[in-house]
């Protein structure tokens, strides 16, 4: 029998290990697997790159971790947050590597990733500064910069509800970046609201099919 | 001569929205756009964290946490809208499905290029969310914003001095002075504010302008 749930967020996380490459669903609080979140950060590991469109707020989950000085690296489209003055700091000291991805390059890399191909050629950023250096080619007279595919470790996701097998649906806007990452990453990790039986999700409606999902938590 | 203000420059972009449009409305100067665009047109709005046909602010009290826009700010959904994943949200706008959208900019120079994410200044935290994506995707690209800075230096330039969005982009310019088309021929005026004469617009533009010859509008 396969049941991919997990007591708690903080067994889910157990082995995430130092170094590891953590994908961060969410955009703002929505979609945001907060509790999973707070079992890492109780969890210890260090030395990691987290993959989140932002780079924190005040001083709780994401922010918490950077402040405790266990993320090495981030990558995100967004930073500069009225709030997110711990992400500054450290990153005007220089103790936090960045590296800045427009929004649908890191879509698109998290895709490409799950879906098992090398690289992407995407128009997004070809002559901007966020592309110097990359390989480029004209196709059809439009301009394309060859990136490179996010694959990650784990990948920390919320939807609203899951069964045993790891079907997932979402709610409204918090689907956001959680069903890419859920591909992308070797072990997905799910935070849903409501844990319930084989079928009670209509089939037609799944977003995220079980083979992307390998720990399913519920949390209330 | 009297500026066009920030709300007549919203209802002028408004304007030249037309029926059945997906549009993207970015942050800053052009979030009150919607404010002004007809209600007898069926004009569907895109937010980049996964919204289709996102309608106005929520009641107080009917805020809803999993229902916000791109400045994570509380919106609602229109009967008929959907949601959708960040890979489908960008592929709406790089696969050219996505009709207009309208930014705002630091800089846009006279072939259209434009700087929207970062000032360049050593200390500046850089941040690009979706505006790369929306530079080279949206079929037409409009810029709204002041016609000069604060100290009175034109946005409107030969070349960018700060780092750029996107290359040879945008469509179409509004500002508190000019409406100004971006064309294979330079920079075309399609409007004024009143009281305002070309030579006065000229002075205040650091990239040559003519006027619309009727083409466009």
């Amino acid at each position: 029998m396969i049941d991919k749930q997990v007591a708690s967020p903080e067994a889910a996380v157990a082995d995430v290990f130092d170094g590891a490459t953590i994908l961060i669903g969410g955009f703002g609080w929505s979609g945001m697997p907060t509790r999973l979140v707070d079992a890492l950060i109780a969890q210890g590991s260090k030395d990691l790159t987290l993959v989140h469109n932002n780079a924190g707020n005040g001083e709780t989950g994401i922010a918490a971790l950077l402040k405790l000085g266990r993320v090495r690296r981030i990558l995100c489209s967004y930073p500069r947050q009225p709030d997110s003055y711990v992400f500054d700091g450290l990153y005007r000291a220089g103790k936090i590597e960045l590296e800045l991805v427009p929004q649908g390059n890191m879509a698109l890399r998290m895709q490409a990733a799950g879906a098992g191909l090398g690289a992407v050629y995407t128009p997004t950023g070809y002559g901007t500064q966020l592309a110097e250096g990359k390989e480029t080619r004209e196709i059809d007279g439009r301009h394309y910069v060859l990136e490179y595919p996010i694959h990650a470790d784990f990948a920390l996701i919320k939807a609203e509800r899951g069964d045993r097998w790891g079907n997932l649906v979402y709610r409204k806007a918090a689907r956001n970046f959680n069903p890419i990452m859920a591909a992308a990453a070797k072990c997905a990790i799910a935070e849903v609201r409501s844990v319930v039986p084989l079928g009670e999700i209509d089939p037609e409606t799944v977003v995220t099919p079980g083979i992307f999902v390998k720990r399913v938590v519920e949390v209330r | 001569m009297r500026k066009f203000s920030h709300d007549e420059i919203a209802a002028r972009v408004a304007r030249d929205i037309p029926e059945g449009s997906y549009v993207n409305i970015g942050i800053g100067l052009p979030t009150r756009v919607p404010n002004f665009l007809p209600p007898d047109r069926e004009i569907l709005l895109q937010s980049e964290n996964g919204i289709l046909g996102m309608g106005p602010a929520p009641a107080p009290g009917e805020e809803d946490s999993d229902l916000i826009n791109a400045s994570k700010t509380h919106v609602t959904l229109l009967t008929g809208g959907a949601f959708f994943h960040h890979g489908d949200s960008f592929a709406m706008m790089r696969g050219g499905h996505l009709d207009y959208c309208v930014m705002g900019a630091f800089q846009v120079s006279e072939s259209g290029d434009l700087a929207n994410w970062h000032t360049g200044a050593p200390d500046a935290i850089p941040a690009v969310g979706g505006a790369m994506d929306l530079a080279v995707g949206a079929r037409h690209v409009y810029v709204m914003m002041e016609h000069t800075t604060k100290t009175g230096e034109s946005k409107i330039v030969k070349k960018c001095t700060y780092p750029l969005t996107g290359l040879a982009c945008v469509d179409r310019i509004y500002t508190d002075l000019a409406v100004i088309d971006v064309t294979r021929h330079g920079l075309e005026v399609v409007e004024m504010a009143e009281g305002l004469t070309l030579e006065e617009l000229q002075r205040q533009t650091a990239a040559p302008l003519t006027l619309s010859g009727g083409r466009n509008g």
